[in-house]
């Protein structure tokens, strides 16, 4: 019986064929906490009698929404977590590596055919690796936590197809703007996104990872890409692990189907205060700012802020813009540094700080003051997510991050 | 019970913003709850209003802190047109029932309302409406009382494949 990836996961998991609408308590390959949303989870874990985690190497423990600590409850919260992993004998990566979905991509805990479970809404991103991935509250965490295992109700499956070459300084971020602003904040609740054509299986694992990330920004429970050489080679680089097939049957059965072709795609921006409140950059070019981040597990890569560097040239960041540069992890942090990238966004006047969350969680740093304007390449762009409710944030590309930051409004990147 | 009204996509950094984080006791979390968004809210709610939205309730981080704010402020039922996925289970997980009514437009803020779980229905301004019934395998962890109540009796589980964890 033809099945989806989603459905062929589940059904892996489970020894017999399971489809979309049933609930199973599925066993869990991989559990992601970080310091915001782990505290609640042990705590749940230990109301709920649990005493040893189901199994210790399959938990990834880090640090990355409030690092270095930026209060006394982020540092107490930091001391918690780091006994629970002592006690539990959990690796934890502390605060050194940086934002969990990027680490946990590339310390290869995530794999085609896994399902991997996070506190932590964008868990969605390892959906670039084949993975079943999704984000859970602390309370079902903690449930994990004791038993490794979940109810799942295997989602339905919206397929999107996109072809075609992406034009100059438009890519994977305009793409999935573009896709969220037609399915909507809530068109793909409780659903899989699967994405699939000769553009995805063009796009290195950072494109991915930005598609697979804003999933849930349609409401989805995952957003998966399946694996193709693509994947393998950066899944077995990381872990032993032989290659195999997983893709949806032809005559599978989706929900909905979704064509692009993205050769005529504009730059795309979310206007505040909702992400699928997309328009084309013309809409809105020439709005001033105060501040752009360009980071994020949405846009931290190397490869993000290539794009970044590429369209900012020699030229510097404009007066009165503060510019805040955050690399996803330290592997991406030295990839850039070795490139020479640091030191030009640093001349240009940018503020780089080290691998973390920073201004997309709006409680770190980098916060808005009421009526400011903040371009972000973050995914959110709530009402009060950055700083004041007052204040607004339009969310763009790398590249359309950096044409801004330079003119010091919002600018269209191949017109620079 | 009072009807506080809102809108669709009401998102959990607008239930409690990320620098309240670190505030895990839902009273705490109460005096937050949509600070920034809606003020009086924190102020004016009393123990057994009901908050009342349209589509989307609950969008965005997976913050179990939201679904504790409400909680903090005497809120046991959210009543909406239908809710974000990972608000919806934290909301069963931690006893915060969230009840889907497709027909929230006849609701205004400030409307005194009557619920009736047993035979599915609310109750507003003359208007009997109906709501849709919390999935089976959710409404036995809402007869537990919250998802900490169902795993203490357990020790282990049975997993789809047939075997215990």
């Amino acid at each position: 019986m033809a099945a989806t990836v989603v459905e062929k996961i589940f059904s892996s998991k489970c020894g017999r064929d399971v489809r979309a609408g049933e609930v199973v308590m599925a066993p869990v390959d991989g559990a992601m906490i970080h310091d915001i949303t782990g505290p609640l989870a042990v705590r749940v874990f230990r109301e709920m009698g649990g005493e040893r985690v189901f199994d210790p190497e399959r938990i990834i423990m880090l640090f990355d929404h409030q690092v270095p600590a930026d209060s006394i409850p982020a540092a107490e919260n930091h001391v918690f977590m780091r006994a629970f992993a002592r006690e539990q004998g959990i690796h934890n990566y502390d605060l050194r590596e940086g934002v969990c979905h990027q680490v946990v991509m590339e310390k290869g805990h995530a794999a085609p055919g896994e399902v991997i479970v996070g506190t932590d809404s964008h868990t969605c991103t390892y959906g670039a690796a084949g993975a079943f991935a999704t984000g859970i509250g602390s309370t079902d965490m903690g449930f994990v936590l004791k038993f490794g295992a979940l109810y799942f109700r295997v989602p339905e499956s919206i397929l999107v197809e996109v072809n075609g070459s992406f034009p100059r300084r438009v890519g994977a971020k305009d793409l999935i703007l573009a896709i969220t602003g037609d399915i909507g904040a809530d068109g793909a609740t409780y659903q899989a996104l699967e994405f699939v054509g000769e553009t995805m299986r063009s796009l290195g694992m950072a494109g991915r990872m930005t598609c697979a990330n804003m999933a849930i920004e349609m409401g989805a429970k995952a957003g998966i890409v399946p694996p193709d050489g693509t994947t393998w080679r950066y899944v077995t680089t990381r872990r032993d692990i032989e290659a195999f097939d997983l893709a949806s049957d032809p005559d599978a059965t989706f929900a909905e189907f979704r064509q692009y072709d993205v050769a005529d795609l504009a730059p795309q921006v979310a206007v505040p205060h909702n992400v699928d409140h997309v328009v084309e950059i013309d809409e809105v070019a020439g709005t001033a700012i105060d501040q752009v981040f360009i980071g994020s597990c949405t846009n931290g890569r190397f490869e993000d802020l290539a794009e970044a560097a590429e369209v900012l040239g020699s030229d510097s960041f404009a007066d009165g813009v503060r510019v805040i540069v955050v690399p996803a992890s330290r592997e991406e942090y030295m990839k850039a540094l070795r490139a020479g990238l640091i030191e030009r966004f640093v001349e240009a006047g940018a503020l780089v700080e080290a691998p973390c969350c920073g201004p997309c969680m709006g409680g770190a740093f980098g916060l808005l003051a009421p009526g400011e304007v903040s371009l972000s390449t973050s995914n959110r762009n709530f009402r009060g997510r950055q700083g004041s409710a007052e204040a607004s944030v339009y969310l763009a590309s790398p590249a359309t991050a950096a044409a801004s930051a330079v003119y010091g409004e919002i600018t269209d990147p191949r017109e620079v | 019970m009072r009807a506080w009204k809102f809108g669709d996509d009401v998102d959990t950094d607008a239930i409690i913003p990320g620098r309240f984080l670190t505030i895990y006791d839902p009273e705490e979390l109460a005096k937050h709850v949509f600070e920034g968004t809606r003020d009086a809210f924190a102020r004016r709610v009393k123990e057994g209003d009901v908050v009342v939205a349209g589509s989307n309730f609950g969008c965005g981080s997976s913050r179990e802190h939201a679904p504790l704010a409400l909680r903090g402020a005497g809120i046991r039922i959210v009543i909406a047109k239908s809710f974000a996925r990972i608000f919806y289970r934290n909301a069963i997980n931690t006893g915060l029932l969230p009840l889907a009514c497709p027909e929230t437009d006849e609701i205004h803020d400030g409307d005194e309302i009557t619920v009736n779980t047993a035979e599915g229905w609310i109750e507003a301004n003359g208007k009997r409406l109906p709501i849709e019934p919390v999935p089976d395998f959710l409404q036995r962890i809402v007869d537990a009382g919250g998802l900490v109540e169902y795993a203490k009796a357990m020790d282990t589980v049975e997993t789809c494949t047939g075997s215990q964890r």
